[in-house]
């Protein structure tokens, strides 16, 4: 089976004024239709290799690679143009807070509407149902209230829902989830994971799921890939976690505290300097 | 003892872990400083001002004749670069760079005049605002609101027309117009400091209202109160040219630099230098304070100068 | 349902209507105390300062019978309150006193005049914002470029130079040597007494006329002032356009619309531009009355028949009235325009909409 998504040696590289800074340094790995976890902390490197698949980094940042190659695409070598044409239409990325992004000033509906039509062509009809239908597979129960809303009205789980909906109403084979459930109270998490989680199986999906949040990671996902300072010091499946070899994860594993521990001291990670060669 | 070396007195400026508030505040006047400093257009405008305040400083040294007395039989209206006359005479007989070098006393004297009156009262009065609440916050809003959505030159007009031409009426005129933005921001920034623990600890221990306007509040504002008012220093500038234009600022003989263009106006399609050179001079002015604003601006907040 | 926050809608029953009655009510308590306060200053310039009012508005070369009978009208012998209270009424039904120089009311003389004023600030803003706002988004979207710093270099003169002076250099340069605009006044003496005006934008009317002759006349004599005011207004304008863009192209929102594949021009004009708009049209607002103040020193300087040069006319004539009324229809104007813009920002906003 062809992985959908091979990256080998991803860097990241920002110019600041003290020098390089680089956000990844040298990551690989491979995703076939599977659920790809990256764990780490602020600083790791996590966000920035889920923008460099997409083609989102800034432009003063610098992206190489020895390959990024997307179902048979050489994203590399790809023209703007094309990069374009995928994002949103075959690989696609839902950000952490419905707050901040979804436009303020369109309609939730317009905004659904406006993914499909730049990558279909659809008559205005079309797109207007394909917009409810997908509204309705989030699960939001209104719909049609739904769609003439402003996202400012709605609440953070349904905004996130929204933003589901708008960026996998085409139906792309990759998913960048980027903290998709950090900015939601914990109740409503778990139903937008729910939906997450039944929609990628539905469509078959290649899911990378960035989170800082260990347990949640392994729970949804089948592989973990632990990052530090820019690097993978962890690649893992989700079932083995417990036998983690990395002193890092192992600290990760040991900060969450169980029920009927031991609770003195708080185990508190500990970060040694050899981790970020 | 190193600390005596540049080298040791810049380390301890720029220490990673300063050890006492002392050493935290000059190193981040410093890289202020130092901010400023790396900005090329910001640094033009600090030497503009500069050479303002030493020609103003020194203009009895610097000007070659006298601004008020001038030569009516031989030196009338002579073009730039005349034997003595670098810049021309007016109508006058009257030598335009000395004109111009004493006018910089009036312009340095409405700056910061209208600055030392107006910055105060709107600090006051904002950060009082700000921090009492209530009915007072919603009255003293409520009049700088009002003064706020007022004309400035218009209002300075009409005062003036009413006080009399004369640069301290201009002065007064100008101040009262001016104190409303900043009045805007010392409230806010009181009102974000007021519910701060910090300030419910000094509460605690017995502080004064006044005592934590004055030590706590003002300190906050203080550094964008000062990029505002260098930034409106251009605009009053301005404002003051205006008026002295239309003969209200100083009176003559005197050489405000206003004043010098209205009288040259009649000439200008001849001995175009003398309404010329004091616009050039309102212009070099001005522009030093709105790049120093902009450089204190970008030095202050360098979120906002972008990375 | 739960999840969607409750929208109070206005005219939806008598919660929604007494929220809008509320709104409507804070907005009038806004207008009235501004618009008094005008007042206030205003009296106190023309009442309170002077030592004597009645020879201020007079002139001193009045007779003393004349003298006496204004003071009686303004009941200067009155305590203060009540005299405020007779300039309110006076002031409210439009009697802004008698002007000395053209012994006209001075409500009629400002009537006569505004419209030119009103003419030129409009065409001012209209070449400011028609500049300004692409130049702005040009700036921050190619950031740090080369037109980034010349929109900035010609925005930082734009705050420095004098206007007068510029506009003195102007006519030097555009029609004492050039010839190609006109100068003074609005229209040459050929067309002033034969024009009939509807509205009092000269351009407008004749044009509306179908006078191309005049309308060719009036145009080369509006438009050096007015691309003069449209400077100014460019510089404001375009570098509020830059700051707004740049804040709303660094928002999530921006990127969110990247990762859906939008191209960059539509990102740029239908998103980020969309949200900039809401201040963006306040600042234009706020720039026409602006302009409305600068024409009082550009009017000077054309010789253009408006209401600035009316206030300067009158000042040097020492004809109180005049200049206090003038003082009120501009800043009655400028307390209109502010309060035009806070509307606009809260009905265009969605977000403060629903409050």
């Amino acid at each position: 089976m062809t992985p959908l998504l091979t990256v080998e040696d991803l860097r990241v590289e920002y110019p600041t004024r003290k020098g390089v800074v680089a956000a990844v340094r040298g990551l690989s790995f491979t995703l076939g239709r599977e659920r790809l976890g990256i764990v780490g902390e602020s600083g790791s490197g996590k966000s920035q290799t889920g923008r460099a698949i997409m083609g989102l980094t800034p432009p003063q940042g610098r992206v190489t690679a020895k390959r990024m190659d997307f179902d048979g695409i050489d994203l590399l070598t790809a023209p703007p143009k094309l990069r374009r044409q995928l994002r949103g239409g075959r690989m696609a990325m839902v950000l952490q807070d419905p707050k901040y992004s979804l436009n303020p000033v369109m309609s939730i509906g317009r905004q659904i509407i406006e993914t499909l039509q730049t990558h279909e062509t659809v008559g205005a009809k079309a797109a207007r149902d394909r917009a409810m239908a997908m509204l309705e597979a989030v699960q939001i129960r209104n719909p049609e209230r739904v769609f003439d809303l402003y996202p400012h009205l709605v609440s953070g789980g349904m905004g996130q829902r929204v933003m589901i909906a708008m960026m996998l109403v085409v139906g792309p084979s990759l998913l960048i989830a980027d903290e998709p459930t950090s900015a939601l109270d914990v109740t409503v998490q778990l139903d937008v994971l729910g939906i997450l989680d039944d929609l990628v199986a539905k469509q078959g999906m290649g899911l990378i799921f960035v989170s800082h949040d260990l347990r949640l990671v392994s729970s949804f996902c089948d592989r973990v890939l632990v990052m530090y300072a820019g690097r993978v010091v962890e690649e893992i499946a989700a079932a083995n976690l417990g036998q983690a070899q990395h002193p890092y994860t192992r600290g990760l594993l040991a900060c969450m505290p169980t029920l009927g521990g031991s609770r003195h001291p708080l185990p508190v990670l500990d970060r040694q300097p050899e981790w970020r060669q | 003892m190193s600390a005596t070396s540049a080298t040791g007195y810049r380390a301890w400026l720029l220490a990673d872990r300063p050890q006492s508030r002392l050493q935290a505040r000059c190193g981040q006047g410093y890289a202020t400083v130092l901010r400023f400093a790396a900005n090329r257009l910001a640094l033009l405008g600090f030497f503009i001002l500069v050479a303002l305040v030493l020609i103003a400083a020194f203009a009895p040294v610097l000007a070659p004749h006298s601004p008020v007395a001038g030569n009516l039989a031989t030196a009338r209206l002579l073009p730039p670069g005349s034997p003595g006359y670098l810049l021309g005479t007016d109508d006058q007989g009257r030598d335009i760079l000395s004109r111009l070098i004493y006018g910089s006393r009036l312009t340095l004297m409405v700056v910061v005049l209208v600055g030392v009156i107006a910055a105060p009262l709107g600090l006051i009065i904002g950060a009082a605002a700000g921090y009492a609440g209530g009915w007072l916050d919603a009255v003293l809003m409520r009049i700088t609101d009002i003064f706020l959505a007022f004309p400035k030159l218009v209002l300075a007009l009409a005062l003036v027309a009413a006080l009399g031409p004369g640069i301290e009426n201009a002065v007064i005129a100008i101040a009262i117009t001016s104190w409303p933005p900043y009045a805007r921001m010392a409230r806010a920034e009181s009102l974000a400091v007021r519910r701060s623990d910090y300030i419910a600890a000094i509460r605690l221990m017995g502080g004064s209202p006044w005592r934590i306007v004055s030590r706590h509040v003002v300190p906050m504002c203080l550094s964008s109160l000062i990029v505002r008012v260098t930034l409106d220093m251009a605009g009053i500038i301005l404002t003051a040219a205006g008026l002295g234009f239309l003969g209200l600022g100083a009176q003559p003989p005197q050489p405000e630099w206003g004043a010098m263009i209205a009288s040259g106006r009649r000439f200008i399609l001849d001995q175009w230098w003398v309404a010329t050179m004091p616009g050039l001079a309102i212009l070099i002015v001005s522009l030093g304070f709105n790049l120093v604003g902009d450089g204190l601006r970008d030095a202050l907040d360098p979120r906002e100068a972008g990375q | 349902m739960s999840a969607v926050i409750s929208v109070p809608r206005p005219g939806r029953g008598y919660a929604g209507a007494r929220r809008v009655l509320i709104d409507l009510g804070r907005f009038l308590v806004v207008i009235v105390t501004t618009y008094l306060g005008l007042l206030a200053v205003t009296f106190f310039i023309g009442r309170v300062i002077p030592i004597d009012p009645a020879l201020a508005v007079l002139g001193d070369r009045a007779p003393v019978s004349a003298i006496a009978r204004v003071r009686l009208e303004m009941g200067l012998d009155l305590p203060l309150y009540q005299q405020f209270l007779i300039y309110l009424r006076q002031a409210l039904s439009g009697d802004f006193g008698t002007s000395v120089l053209t012994t006209h009311p001075v409500l009629e003389d400002i009537r006569a005049v505004f419209p030119a004023t009103l003419e030129l600030a409009t065409l001012g803003t209209l070449i400011g914002s028609a500049l300004g706002v692409p130049l702005g988004v040009l700036a921050a979207v190619k950031r740090g470029s080369l037109v980034d710093q010349v929109v900035r270099v010609v925005g930082l003169i734009g705050y420095s130079v004098p206007i007068f002076w510029l506009g003195l250099l102007a006519l030097l340069l555009f029609y004492a040597e050039l010839h190609w605009v006109a100068y003074p006044g609005r229209l040459d003496l050929a067309f002033e007494y034969t024009f009939s005006p509807i509205t009092g934008l000269f351009l407008l009317d004749a044009i509306m006329q179908g006078e191309w002759d005049v309308a060719w006349d009036a145009f080369r004599h509006i438009i050096l002032p007015a691309s003069l005011l449209g400077y100014f207004s460019m510089a404001y304008i375009s570098r509020m356009t830059r700051n707004f863009m740049l804040n709303e192209l660094g928002q999530e929102y921006v990127v969110a619309a990247r990762a859906k594949g939008l191209s960059e021009p539509r990102i740029i004009w239908r998103h980020a531009l969309r949200n900039a708009a809401v201040p963006l049209v306040t600042v234009i607002a706020l720039s026409y009355a602006g302009l409305l103040e600068g024409s009082v020193l550009t009017e000077t300087v054309f010789s253009w028949p408006g209401l600035g040069l009316y206030i300067t006319n009158s000042l040097e004539n020492a004809d109180m009235n005049a200049v206090l009324g003038g003082t009120l229809v501009i800043g009655s104007s400028f307390i209109a325009l502010n309060l035009l813009s806070d509307l606009l920002y809260r009905t265009l906003d969605p977000r403060t909409r629903a409050r």
